[in-house]
């Protein structure tokens, strides 16, 4: 069985406008929207047209967190993940234990591939795809535009600072996802109803051999600097001599 | 004493400028004792530059064919074959620092601090999370080595150093895998300053209309020697190429001028510009949220704006 392991964050909605709470001890989320990471979706897309290409046989749909995940796994059995697997649990999970957990899965899964979304858009750490890559000691190709599946073997194209680089990859590998992967698919009414018939298995830390490293904490959460609204011009003339006053013209 | 290995970028010939900003934010660390690693398939060029940044202590180098392209597979035992003695190890928060780093810190069961923005202590440090919306301070476990990678906007590039660093070669300790194969990169060939160092960006938003309609904004950009950025909205429309890209998830952008023509100013965008010395903005909205951080906005067609900028620019005061 060819499967493919896809990893869903819960977060903050892309549209929310975070505010830090004043205490400084974090960011309010109480009664705020909360989705799928967004890069996760484009993951989650990715494997399901390699699935539809017939080059998979199955997609799982894989969260880390409390026991609200489960709707957002909801929503990828939805999209058209085959099951869900959720690891419940209330702790910090860093990073690195959400790699050493996908590793232990994914090795349980003999998954031929791991997608991840590039980043998640509330920590915006961008390390998980390529710590599980890593531990699983097998191949990683990041910000992923194109993925082309050749049997035991990938040609995926990255988005990077020089342009568009092409990579060869040996399978089993890891991919994680930029935005111009693909548009991810919306999801419809009777795909809502027959997610909810689909398998969603919860397991604990324990039975995947992982505990919370706590090798980093947060100290406090301040807004960021704020810069000062400047003046407004009325014409180009006057924007121009504003430029050369400050010797940028 | 903090022992602090700053991985090298380079492309084989030179140095990416993203170093001597690593080497900045590392000296920020008190009694930091700095080496530059650099893999290449030769790294003579490479070392010597590294060697004249002032701060850094020494350079090692490790040659190797297979370091012809940075690839992070191959790239990390190495690094994890050399690191075994520092305290921390950083890497800029380019695409080649984000790739690696990660893979190096799991190597090394060490955490990383994504996009370090700022040093408190040795263990303490300053980042960014939810696009710029919240400044986190993170504490390191004392007995863990850090792996960071440093967001090379906050920082600006160590100076020239008096006398230059020692250069020392290293064996290469580590096995390197081959399941991992470069095929080609394909760039778009500039002779205009590169955006992530240029002193000038003129970028544009999804208001240019078309891929054509650019080029009014390379016209701009060359009478100005600056370089050409733009929005995620007019990368995804596809009139300009994803290198281009400036904000949260493409580059993070420190120039002494950045102007924005047509750019709305998502949050997501902002982010990626805040570093800016001097923000001008052009839009047609004076609703625009750009112009809540612009040192100069002006409502207005662009495609009047930007000729009449490029006829005015030219003229000497």
């Amino acid at each position: 069985m060819k499967r493919i392991l896809v990893a869903i964050k819960r977060v903050v909605d892309y549209n929310v406008r975070i505010r830090v709470k004043p205490d400084g001890t974090g960011v309010i989320t109480d009664g705020v929207k909360m989705s799928i990471n967004p890069f996760d979706e484009i993951a989650l897309e990715e494997a399901l047209r390699i699935k539809e290409k017939g080059q998979a046989d199955e997609v799982v749909a894989v969260s880390i967190g409390p026991a609200d995940c489960q709707q957002q796994l909801r929503t990828a059995l939805a999209m058209g993940a085959d099951r869900a697997l959720h690891v419940q649990t209330d702790a910090v999970i860093e990073p690195l234990d959400a790699a050493r957990i996908f590793k232990a899965l994914a090795e349980r899964e003999q998954a031929i591939l791991a997608i991840l979304g590039k980043q998640a858009i509330d920590d915006d750490c961008n390390q998980t795809g390529q710590m599980l890559a890593a531990l699983w000691n097998r191949p990683q190709a990041t910000f992923a535009s194109k993925v082309e599946i050749n049997g035991e073997k990938a040609l995926v194209t990255r988005e990077v600072d020089a342009g568009l680089e092409t990579l060869e990859i040996d399978l089993p590998a890891v991919i994680t996802a930029d935005l111009r992967l693909n548009e991810p698919r919306y999801v419809k009414l009777p795909d809502i109803m027959k997610a909810k018939k689909k398998p969603l298995d919860t397991l604990d830390l324990a039975s995947v051999g992982v505990a919370p490293s706590e090798r980093l904490r947060a100290v406090k959460f301040d807004p960021p600097a704020q810069r000062s609204k400047g003046v407004m011009v009325k014409d180009v003339q006057e924007l121009v001599e504003a430029l050369k006053r400050r010797g940028l013209a | 004493m903090s022992k602090i290995l700053v991985i090298a970028e380079h492309d084989g010939s030179k140095l990416n400028p993203a170093t001597a900003k690593c080497v900045a934010c590392a000296s920020a660390i008190p009694g930091a004792d700095i080496s530059v690693l650099v893999l290449a398939a030769s790294a003579g060029v490479i070392a010597a530059q590294a060697a004249s940044i002032a701060g850094v202590n020494r350079v090692l180098t490790i040659e190797n064919s297979a370091f012809a392209q940075a690839l992070a597979a191959v790239i990390a035992p190495a690094v994890v074959g050399a690191a075994g003695e520092y305290t921390h190890v950083f890497g800029p928060s380019t695409t080649f620092g984000k790739d690696l780093m990660p893979r190096v810190a799991a190597l090394l069961g060490a955490p990383q601090i994504s996009d370090l923005m700022a040093v408190e202590s040795a263990t303490r440090f300053k980042r960014p999370i939810y696009a710029g919306n919240a400044i986190v301070t993170v504490e390191c476990a004392a007995d863990s080595k850090v792996v960071a990678t440093v967001r090379t906007a906050s920082f600006e590039a160590a100076g020239a150093a008096s006398a230059a660093a020692p250069i020392e070669a290293l064996p290469l300790a580590a096995e390197l895998p081959t399941h991992t194969r470069f095929v080609s990169v394909t760039a778009a060939r500039s002779d205009r300053p590169d955006l992530q160092t240029a002193a000038k960006v003129v970028s544009g938003g999804r208001a240019l209309g078309s891929a054509d309609n650019f080029k009014i904004l390379y016209a701009l950009a060359d009478k100005m020697g600056a370089a050409v950025g733009a929005s995620r909205a007019a990368v995804d429309a596809g009139y300009a190429a994803n290198e281009m890209q400036v904000g949260q998830t493409g580059k993070i952008i420190a120039p002494e001028l950045y102007m924005a023509f047509g750019i709305s100013g998502a949050i997501q965008h902002l982010t990626g510009i805040k570093d800016a010395r001097t923000i001008v903005a052009v839009n047609k909205d004076p609703e625009a949220p750009i112009f809540e951080v612009a040192d100069f906005g002006l409502v207005g067609d662009l495609f009047q704006v930007v000729p009449e900028l490029e006829k005015l620019l030219g003229q000497k005061a």
